[in-house]
């Protein structure tokens, strides 16, 4: 017999809804009545596809805070730092440079330095925890890279709120091109390691993830002290659709989570090769989170791709065109589906696997800067 | 009766493992994966004589045979993913009964020695009776998500409770793999294949020559009805067109459409700071069954579309804008223009004597853009590095765009067939606080542009210019010159006509030598003639002579054209900055230079049309794809027996999982530990 009735059960799990606090409520009546009121304030210059993305993406947001409850601390923070600093500007894009808590806090580009700043800092300090095994410096580590993490979003809502003041048809949401979206490469990479940090309990990885995320940072600052990459740049007519908004954040939490996991690899080849063995986690600890690092990157690397061929078939005229981006792209998804079936079906672990999501990590690059770089074709928006 | 051939039998049972083998299946994703790499290595599709000069014919012949100019539609490319396609439907064949059964199997006939044997088992002991045991544990797994079956009680009174979890998870699976083969066939139903088909049965031919659309025969064309198609057609405003090109190999076929598409109007809109903000084209189609008519705006990322055809803006060109221009013979030194005529993407001719030329005029700009802040010194890294701790920005205002106006280029072609490529702005641009019309040259397309400046005259007129240049390469007048100029160099003193006369004749001599080849001649000249020890000197005194020369030079060009004559320190500077243009131009190479007097711009707009009806399988499949995707990472398939051992007091805890992670080291432990406190009372 089935048992079927729906009588109250011992230790039955609370139902997600009857788990929420107050604080959940509230976060999700802010969130929901920000962009109700940002739809009174812009919806007319709004189409339906970005109406559509402003309600969905407060949705999802809801859902975020509520299933990782962190995040709702961090985008509470990020939003009030975000309207102050947008309350300084008082209309003008010169006060950037002028306006004390802007020139020194929170005007993008300031921000933006503070948040490379912060995340160097937290990488020479997630070393020193390790090497030190200290667990107070490891906590310290954790907090500057929340706060960078804060300074970075907060950097790329004021320049997001810039691009508008140097004239409204200029104005776009500072993910077109290859300084903006480095940033956000950053920040979602940390994101994603600090939610682990929390899941288990651990701090050691720090050390190596943050590495990837200060080679990121050094690249910005190249780019822009040597190259005035920052510089906001009218977007040309193919980047100019909604579509940008859902393919490109899809696209970096899948090379967030890639370069996440090949960090790990690392990690758990030296602990494998008895290199800092008793300072990293139990190699079991490494496994699980690299796994669960490229699902999740695998899974929003095909929708991220699924979404840049629905924008091609309307940009480009054609969903497939094969062209470089497009190609590699399917590289590099065929590489972590080859990766996912050898753990999943095969059942393979250890040393091979981590070689194989580290030299992932360099097949994501090529596609993410490589194509950029060396080849050329349709989707040439961040060439350096 | 059949006799089925045991070999044959085996070799068939063998092959349907190995193809329907993990193992061949990431073999298969691997040599996907190396293919498309050369795809975008090699540039695609680019004419033949491309690759021709970039790889010589041996190696061109050989790479044509493999393919590889267009990777994804060769042959083996496509015999790969027909691969992967069998490979996906037989894995799918293969596990999919298998996945059901699992799906919905509770493995309620599991003996306590199979469960005993699980790596995630417990056993408790317990005191209450087996009724009320049972449906605790039974509401328990409920509780946590689990649906459960209870058995009935074998021989020995034991009840085995068998709970799952999470089964989704292996539809999972098959929705993946369904969405890959979907995806596939999508996509092959908008490939070429029926074209490659008909191409190898020789009911359809490339067309290689470049001939008018409507003199391209049957064998090279495709019909409206054609299932799928993607190329492109270019349209002059006020113009229609009626058919697209398909680009193939090193030729195309022309694809008839159901309709007319005219172009009313073509606009690109600009940023203040040059970049393009929008492409559009009024459009208007025409039914050619219905006569039905739309017109529409199409932009990028805007397309239209009509009955299953989609018309994207996808370039722009110029559309034949026309040209009214001034020309100067260059090679007779005359100082009159003419006039003439041109149009973008035609040729006129041109004859100077019995040598023949041919300019082609390439392209047409309506407005330029310049950037005239000239590089200051803080651009280094370390500067900015230094400002932006200063100042809290690196952001430069120095930026100093301007509109110079427009511009058109176009090709001098020699009887030879060697070309030279030229690039002139239509107005004068400022330069140092001097006006100057610019022109560009360049002897291979993929050199830039050197530019020579003509110098504009006080009444800001090239004629000023055009003028001393012809008088100063006119060798009949330079005695004229000489004269004047030794005359005015002798000024207040005491002329001796033999000083006069060797003046003279020395300053004809320079002028001479200047006008056959410039600078160059000059400095090939005191080579020549002058003992290596005295040949700066000589070099500096001729300079002067000639300058001073110049000048005389240009008193009789304006007198002669009954202009003003008066010389100040503005007509020295002119005519300085004149021998050095008419020095630059001995190697300028075109027998004419062009001024643009008029246009009238003509945009074309270049559309691209596509019809796929694979598209909604396609994205079916993506839908597919994500589900399944989602489906086998985050739903967790989880199963867990109670074997209520009631003569013994005892309850086995087994839990098992297809996909062992830390979660369920957890949920083992939790579900152990509440399970304990249940079953203890």
């Amino acid at each position: 017999m089935e048992l079927t009735d729906n009588s109250q059960d011992y230790n039955a799990r609370p139902s997600f809804i009857k788990s929420l606090g107050w604080f959940d409520w509230l976060y999700a009546l802010l969130l929901a009545g920000g962009s109700i009121y940002a739809f009174q304030l812009y919806g007319d210059y709004m189409d339906a596809y970005e109406k559509g993305i402003l309600f969905l993406t407060a949705a999802g947001l809801i859902w975020q805070g509520w299933f990782w409850k962190p995040f709702r601390a961090l985008l509470l923070t990020v939003a009030a730092l975000s309207l102050f600093g947008i309350s300084q500007y008082h209309g003008q894009l010169l006060r950037a440079e002028q306006a004390f808590f802007l020139k020194f806090f929170f005007g993008s580009q300031t921000a933006i330095m503070w948040m490379s700043a912060l995340f160097v800092l937290a990488t020479a300090s997630y070393w020193l925890a390790l090497l030190s095994r200290s667990d107070f410096i490891a906590r310290v580590s954790s907090a500057i890279t929340w706060s960078a993490v804060v300074m970075g979003f907060v950097g790329l809502m004021t320049r997001w709120y810039e691009s508008y003041l140097i004239s409204p048809d200029v104005g776009h949401i500072p993910i077109s091109n290859l300084y903006e979206v480095f940033i956000l490469f950053s920040l979602l990479t940390a994101l994603m390691y600090l939610f682990y940090e929390l899941r288990y309990q651990n701090r050691q990885l720090g050390a190596f993830v943050l590495l990837v995320i200060s080679a990121a940072v050094g690249f910005l600052l190249w780019y822009t002290f040597d190259r005035q990459a920052h510089e906001i740049q009218p977007l040309v007519p193919a980047l100019q659709s909604y579509w940008m908004k859902i393919h490109v954040p899809a696209n970096f939490i899948g090379y967030g989570a890639f370069a996440l996991a090949a960090m790990v690899g690392v990690a758990q080849l030296l602990s494998d090769k008895g290199i800092l063995t008793s300072s990293l986690p139990a190699q079991d600890m490494l496994d699980d989170l690299m796994y669960k690092s490229i699902a999740i990157g695998f899974a929003f690397f095909t929708i991220a791709t699924i979404l840049g061929a629905m924008w091609a078939a309307e940009a480009w005229g054609g969903y497939w065109s094969w062209d470089p981006k497009e190609t590699w792209a399917l590289i590099v998804w065929l590489n972590y589906a080859a990766w996912l079936h050898m753990r999943l079906v095969k059942g393979l672990r250890g040393p091979l696997l981590a070689w194989w999501a580290v030299i992932g990590l360099f097949v994501t690059a090529f596609a993410f800067l490589g194509v950029n770089m060396f080849l050329s074709g349709l989707h040439s928006y961040g060439t350096l | 009766m059949t006799h089925s051939n045991p070999l044959q039998r085996n070799l068939a049972q063998g092959l349907y493992e190995l193809l329907s083998s993990m193992r061949f299946a990431i073999s298969l994703l691997t040599v996907l994966a190396i293919a498309s790499i050369i795809g975008t290595v090699l540039k695609q599709s680019e004419p033949y004589t491309n690759y021709i000069m970039q790889f010589g014919q041996f190696w061109f012949q050989t790479f044509e045979i493999l393919g590889l100019y267009d990777v994804y539609h060769s042959s083996w490319f496509l015999t790969i993913l027909a691969f992967l396609i069998l490979s996906t439907s037989l894995c799918i064949y293969r596990n999919t009964p298998l996945m059901l059964r699992e799906m919905r199997s509770f493995r309620e006939h599991a003996t306590e020695s199979s469960l005993r044997a699980f790596s995630h088992q417990a056993e408790f002991s317990t005191t209450l009776p087996a009724e009320p045991l049972k449906q605790r544990l039974g509401k328990y797994l409920q509780g946590q998500g689990f649906r459960a079956k209870i058995g009935a009680p074998n021989e020995a009174g034991d009840v085995l409770i068998a709970a799952k979890a999470g089964s989704y998870h292996r539809i999972g699976y098959i929705l993946t793999h369904t969405a890959i083969v979907v995806i596939c066939l999508g996509g092959l139903i908008d490939g070429n294949i029926p074209l490659k088909a008909q191409q190898l049965l020789g009911w359809k031919k490339i067309e290689t020559r470049d001939i008018p659309q409507n003199e391209v025969p049957a064998v090279s064309r495709l019909s409206p009805s054609n299932l799928s198609f993607r190329g492109g057609v270019t349209i002059p405003e006020g113009a229609g067109a009626d058919v697209i090109f398909i680009h193939v190999a090193d030729g195309y076929l022309v694809q008839d459409l159901p309709f007319d598409i005219m172009l009313k109007k073509f606009r690109v809109e600009h940023y203040p700071t040059g970049q393009p903000k929008s492409f559009e084209s009024d459009i208007t189609l025409i039914d050619k069954a219905t006569k039905e008519s739309v017109t529409r705006t199409i932009s990028v990322n805007h397309p239209l579309i009509y009955k299953g055809i989609a018309i994207y803006q996808a370039s722009f060109g110029d559309g034949g804008t026309r040209l009214n221009m001034k020309g100067w013979n260059l090679f007779s030194p005359k100082h009159e223009s003419f006039d003439t005529k041109g149009a973008i993407s035609q040729s006129t001719q041109l004859s100077n004597g019995d040598a023949t030329y041919t300019i082609e005029f390439t392209e047409f700009r309506k407005f330029n853009i310049e950037n005239f802040a000239g590089e200051d010194g803080g651009s280094s890294a370390l500067d900015n590095f230094n400002k932006f701790f200063q100042t809290g920005s690196t952001k430069r205002v120095q930026k100093d765009l301007r509109n110079v106006g427009p511009s058109f280029q176009y090709k001098i072609r020699d009887a030879q067939g060697q070309a030279r490529e030229y690039f002139n702005y239509m107005l004068p641009i400022q330069l140092e606080d001097r006006w100057y019309l610019l022109s560009g040259m360049r002897t291979a397309p993929n050199e830039p542009f050197r530019y020579i400046r003509l110098p504009l005259d006080k009444q800001s007129n090239i004629e000023g210019f055009m003028r001393l240049r012809a008088v100063l390469l006119d060798k009949q007048s330079h005695p004229e010159i000489a004269r004047r100029f030794a005359e005015f160099a002798l000024q207040g003193e005491q002329i001796d006509p033999k000083l006069l006369a060797k003046l003279a004749d020395s300053t004809t001599k320079v002028l001479d030598v200047f006008a056959s080849g410039g600078y160059e001649s000059m400095a090939k000249f005191i080579e020549q003639s002058v003992p290596a020890a005295e040949q700066d000197k000589a070099a500096q005194t001729y300079l002067k002579i000639l300058e001073s020369a110049a000048v005389s030079a240009w008193h009789v060009a304006q007198t002669r054209a009954g202009q003003p004559a008066t010389v100040d320190d503005e007509t020295r500077h002119f005519v300085r900055e004149s021998l050095n243009t008419v020095s630059d131009l001995f190697v300028y190479g075109a027998p004419v230079y062009l001024q643009l007097a008029e246009f009238d711009e003509v945009m074309a707009s270049g559309l691209q049309l596509t019809r796929s009806p694979g598209k909604n399988i396609v994205y079916g499949g993506c839908v597919l794809l994500v589900l399944g995707v989602f489906f086998m990472f985050y739903i967790r398939e989880r199963r867990i027996w109670l074997l209520v051992q009631s003569r013994a007091g005892t309850v086995l805890l087994a839990m098992s999982t297809n996909r062992k992670t830390m979660d369920f080291e957890q949920e083992f432990s939790l579900h152990k530990a509440q399970l304990a406190n249940l079953i203890k009372g």
